[in-house]
């Protein structure tokens, strides 16, 4: 069989993409087609006293202007899809256009739909919306205190969650020999993706279909939930996403915006297309992370841990957003004991409603924080014991023999070897020399820091069984076909939705090494609700580990069935069959033979098939993962900080990750590049600033951050292989690795250069004037 | 991100520039490259009424020396600048400095005489100009006339340019063959503006003491400034660390220093004394 499978293959997707041959939602063009454009709220937190559309309506070209007074009956709220059980949810759906008030700056009030983008876009300035003020309240612990603005009246103190797991007795900490004690803040960022959200949809008036062309990173979740929305049948309604340019989980989340034009073009019975500009997407498309943590960790001495306390203060937003619920919750409680045997561990989430942007997933989506807390306190205890960051890790990470290992949080961790890990990245880096060259520059007033993170993930959701435990709304299984045509060439359909990723390349590649036929007689289709029956779309690195494992078992069943009929043809019992290269041939009789092709014609033809086989080949399967996969990696940033500006320069950055069984190792190191400059660019550029008032100030690319290629040196990318056992690839998922890994290899980077003026810790991002003041500050103190 | 409506037309040479911008009932901006203009109108920022396109003006155009100047024409692209044999040969720093601006599609498209007349202290042509001594050569209703760069610029994004005149050409100083230059940019990580931009230009006398300093700083403040008591400061010492340090601190004297989300005022004084102290070790040293 031809090796495909851990082979650097090309990228099938880049000809057509490079070529400007794509077909985003923005290439769709439809006759008679109605533009859209949004009318949204100035303020961060308004009633609404009265909106006046006549002058909108009077323009030349427009062809209907909705508020939310229009909708009723007809276009319900978008739910959130994670009801987390036990944690006092109280839930705030966001009305599909805004009625009464307003609870965020950019939240969508009225929809004008206009012959051009030109027109519409010009009468949103005359949409005539009179706002009354209201006080906004935009920091989390602010929005907690007593006498805070409300952002919904009927939830007190702003809470819009209280989850607890996970318990440890006080005298966990009042007799530990060591505690050390940390409060970090993950600062809100917000997803950028190369192309903005955007929708066109039609309705045809006869059938009663409603199509909706969108930027999504799971059609068939939108489906589930805008057919609720939209008051539509799900068979009557078709979600295609076709190209999309990257979504880092900003295109999971269900949104108004997309409901409204599926209803503007159902009501007006002409196709409506609406394109997000990139000043509209930093504030309507949901942000992430902002989370204040409080972190107890205790220990001995020697540098045993032995408990770990967590609270988090998670910023919501002002509605609860998708899966808004989860990632401050789940996805980052169950990961806060990191890649350690800590015995003992509990955490208490409150999940607060502010007037700004709801926040939801971004690549991580809760894991990024979990090791930034975790490996940000194993540092601070490592200087408070006297002891190096490397050693307290190699002390307490968890044994390869291990696994699988269940953690005091109450998860599995799969399989690992962190140790060895370690060890790759500390040889690649020649960690030793590195501890040395910082002494001797030291010596010359020069600031070397060398940071290390050992983090672990949780991806590939999952069981379905507990996303029901979890109160995700919805299954976490996945679905493939691998249909054969005549002709031998194959169409494999997956319920995933890959918007970047390479996955018609690396599915191919698995499919292609188990038929042995070219991998370019392979396509994937994906994305369109009615090409794939279901699926539960592409986010929390479960792409390959679920949507690539159904893959694998669907061709398996492809080739099971091909057997039979070769075996029927050869005249020969099944066991006498071997299956090799694409051929199939009778064991110790080579000559006697069928290719795949022969056979995929005899299939489909059906002239001549074995008692009780039905015609056509195709191989189906629903895989429902036993467990999550838990990728792990050692992460070395080395940096200099200029003592005159506080600039950090980033010196080399060495990622070894181990996310399984490697299908296609140019991507995975792509992957590992991208993610990697995602997580530094949350440690020392981005984050989304507001003023008091709940205006984002940070809203264009002239003032937040977007690293840019020219800010990193070479990512040294290596890998280990640790396979998974939870799916026959074994392969776990690399998506996240970067912006898990990276954060906090970098702060512990720059906090170790700082070491000589004794600073403990400074929020991310970390920018240069934030270092030159603590250098500034606390050097006189040093 | 779509601009307000706007009539366009195409000026075919200066004087019908001029009748058009006056005709226009304030209502008219000139369009050269628009590498400035269009992203402000897109983001409705400013909403002119009517584009008078000049970007066709051959008049407006060429690089050619005279004496000790070099005069480019308004026209003349980042890209012209610094790919020009004669701009090289004879002031390297603003070849130098042009090549830092924006990105290759800005200097393929952007303009120095539009450039300067937005008068963006942000900008990197600014300090440069300050430093090389040009004259704004301008050309308007009731003729022509020269306004000095240390007039030139009002405040941010104002300038002495009457607003039916049409700066034609800018005239750099060649600096004395004895001298060295450089233009050092503190770029923002978003935008790739200049946090702080040093243009430093200097050259010791036989007797090795600074006989010539010139130093124009841009970003830092609201508007570009020359900083004459650096400058002052040099003159007539030796070129040592310690001079240079002692210099470099008066380097925000002058600006009306602003702040933003990513600098402090603070922080920016002390990129200006950084910056104009590692140019002038740069040249000096």
């Amino acid at each position: 069989m031809a090796k495909l499978i851990g082979t650097p293959q090309k990228r099938k997707e880049d000809p057509k993409l490079i070529t400007g041959n794509g077909n985003f939602t923005d290439d769709i063009k439809l006759p008679g087609m109605l533009h859209g454009a949004f009318v949204r709220s100035p303020h961060a937190h308004a009633k609404i006293i009265r909106i006046d559309v006549s002058k909108a309506l009077a323009l030349p070209g427009v062809v209907a202007v909705y508020t939310g007074n229009d909708l009723v009956g007809k276009v319900k709220s978008v739910p959130t899809m994670w009801l987390l059980p036990g944690a006092d949810l109280k839930p705030k759906d966001r009305s599909a256009l805004a009625q009464g008030k307003t609870r965020y700056a950019g939240e969508c009030v009225a929809l004008v739909v206009a012959e051009n983008r030109y027109i519409a876009r010009d009468a949103l300035d005359l949409v005539e919306v009179d706002y009354e003020d209201l006080p906004a309240v935009v920091h989390q612990e602010a929005a907690l205190l007593d006498g805070a603005p409300l952002v919904h009246d009927d939830v007190a103190a702003n809470l819009a969650l209280l989850w607890k797991a996970g318990e440890v007795p006080e005298e966990e900490f009042q007799n530990a020999e060591v505690v050390v004690k940390q409060r970090l803040y993950n600062q809100r960022v917000i997803p950028n993706p190369i192309e903005t959200r955007g929708a066109v949809a039609q309705y045809n008036p006869g059938s009663g279909e409603l199509t909706i062309w969108c930027t999504s990173q799971n059609p068939h979740i939108h489906r589930m939930v805008y057919a609720g929305v939209l008051d539509i049948p799900e068979s009557r309604l078709q979600i295609v996403a076709p190209d999309v340019g990257g979504g880092f989980g900003s295109k999971i989340a269900t949104y108004n915006e997309e409901a409204v034009i599926g209803h503007a073009a159902r009501d007006l019975k002409r196709p409506v297309k609406w394109i997000e500009d990139r000043k509209e997407h930093f504030m309507a498309t949901t942000h992430a992370r902002d989370e204040v943590i409080e972190v107890e960790l205790a220990g001995k001495r020697d540098g045993t841990f032995t408990a770990i306390r967590v609270k988090n203060t998670a910023n919501l937003g002002a509605y609860l957003s998708t899966f808004g619920a989860g990632c401050p919750t789940i996805d980052f409680g169950l990961m806060v004991t990191g890649a350690y045997t800590i015995p003992k561990a509990s955490v208490v989430t409150y999940g607060v409603y502010t007037n700004t942007t709801p926040t939801d997933a971004y690549r991580g989506a809760g894991k990024p924080e979990a090791a930034f807390q975790i490996e940000r306190i194993v540092d601070l205890f490592a200087q408070e014991i006297g002891m190096d960051p490397v050693e307290i890790r190699q002390k307490n990470l968890i044994p390869a023999e291990a696994f699988p290992y269940g953690t005091a949080m109450g998860v599995s961790y799969d399989s690992g070897n962190y140790h060895y890990t370690l060890d790759r990245a500390l040889d690649i880096a020649d960690y030793a020399s590195l501890r040395a060259e910082q002494k001797r520059l030291r010596e010359q007033g020069k600031l070397l820091g060398i940071g290390v993170s050992t983090y672990v993930e949780l991806c590939g959701f999952g069981p379905s069984k507990v996303a029901g435990a979890i109160g995700f709304q919805g299954g976490v299984w996945e679905n493939s076909t691998v249909r054969v045509h005549p002709t031998g060439k194959v169409a494999v359909f997956t319920g995933t939705s890959p918007h970047g990723q390479g996955t018609a390349t690396t599915f191919a590649q698995v499919v292609a090494e188990k038929l042995g036929i070219p991998i370019d007689d392979i396509e994937l289709i994906s994305g369109d609700t009615r090409s794939v029956s279901m699926g539960w779309g592409t986010y929390g690195s479960r792409n390959t580990a679920v949507g690539g494992a159904a893959v694998a078992i669907a061709t398996d069943r492809v080739i099971e069935k091909a057997k039979t009929i070769a075996a029927h043809e050869l005249e020969v019992s099944v066991e006498d069959l071997e299956f090799s290269n694409g051929i199939f041939s009778v064991k110790g009789v080579p000559t006697q033979s069928r290719s795949f092709q022969e056979i995929a014609k005899s299939a489909n033809f059906a002239w001549n098939l074995p008692d009780g086989v039905e015609p056509s080949l195709e191989g189906q399967s629903f895989f429902d993962p036993p467990n999550f996969v838990y990728p792990f990696g050692a992460h070395i940033c080395v940096v200099e900080v200029n003592v005159q500006t506080g600039e950090v320069e980033l010196k080399r950055y060495i990622a070894v990750d181990d996310v399984g069984r490697v299908i296609n190792p140019l991507l995975a190191e792509g992957q590992v590049h991208g993610g990697v400059a995602q997580g530094i660019g949350q440690a020392l550029w981005e984050g989304a600033v507001y003023s008091d008032n709940g205006q984002l100030l940070s809203g264009t690319f002239m003032d937040y951050t977007m690293p840019k290629a020219r800010f990193f040196p070479t990512i040294e990318s290596h890998f280990t292989e640790t396979p998974s056992p939870v799916n026959p690839l074994g392969a776990k998922g690399v998506g996240e690795t970067g912006t898990t890994g990276a954060p906090p290899a970098v702060v512990n980077a720059v906090m170790d250069a700082l070491r000589p003026f004794g600073i403990k810790d400074l929020d991310m991002p970390l920018t240069p004037e934030k270092v030159w003041r603590a250098m500034q500050t606390r050097g006189e103190n040093a | 991100m779509i601009p307000n409506a706007f009539d366009y037309i195409k000026a075919g040479s200066i004087e019908e520039a001029i009748q058009l911008m006056q005709e226009s009932d304030g209502e008219g901006k000139f369009l050269a490259g628009g590498h400035s203009l269009v992203p402000l109108m897109k983001f409705r920022l400013t909403n002119p009424g009517k584009l008078i396109d000049i970007s066709s003006i051959q008049e407006l155009k060429g690089i050619r020396q005279e004496g000790n100047r070099l005069i480019v024409g308004a026209l003349t692209t980042h890209k012209q600048l610094y790919s020009d044999a004669l701009v090289k040969e004879n002031i390297a720093v603003l070849a130098d400095t042009a090549r830092t601006i924006g990105d290759m599609q800005i200097r393929n498209r952007g303009t120095v005489g539009g450039n300067l007349a937005h008068a963006d202290s942000a900008a990197d042509l600014p300090g440069v100009a300050l430093a090389l001594e040009a004259l704004m050569e301008v050309q308007g209703e009731d003729g022509k006339e020269v306004i000095d760069i240390d007039g030139f610029f009002l405040g941010p994004l104002v300038t002495a340019l009457p607003e039916t005149s049409v700066l034609t050409s800018i005239s750099f100083l060649i600096p004395p063959s004895h001298t060295k230059s450089v233009y050092l940019k503190y770029a923002h990580p978003a935008s790739g503006y200049a946090v702080v931009g040093v243009c430093a230009i200097a050259g010791v006398g036989e007797d090795g003491r600074i006989d010539f300093v010139r130093i124009g700083i841009n970003g830092v403040a609201d508007v570009a400034y020359r900083a004459t008591t650096v400058e002052q400061a040099l003159l007539g010492e030796l070129p040592t660390a310690e001079s240079i340090q002692r210099a470099a601190a008066l380097a925000a004297e002058e600006g009306e220093i602003g702040n933003d989300l990513f600098a402090s005022e603070q922080y920016r004084r002390n990129l200006a004394t950084v910056y104009t102290e590692r140019a002038l070790s740069r040249i000096l040293l």
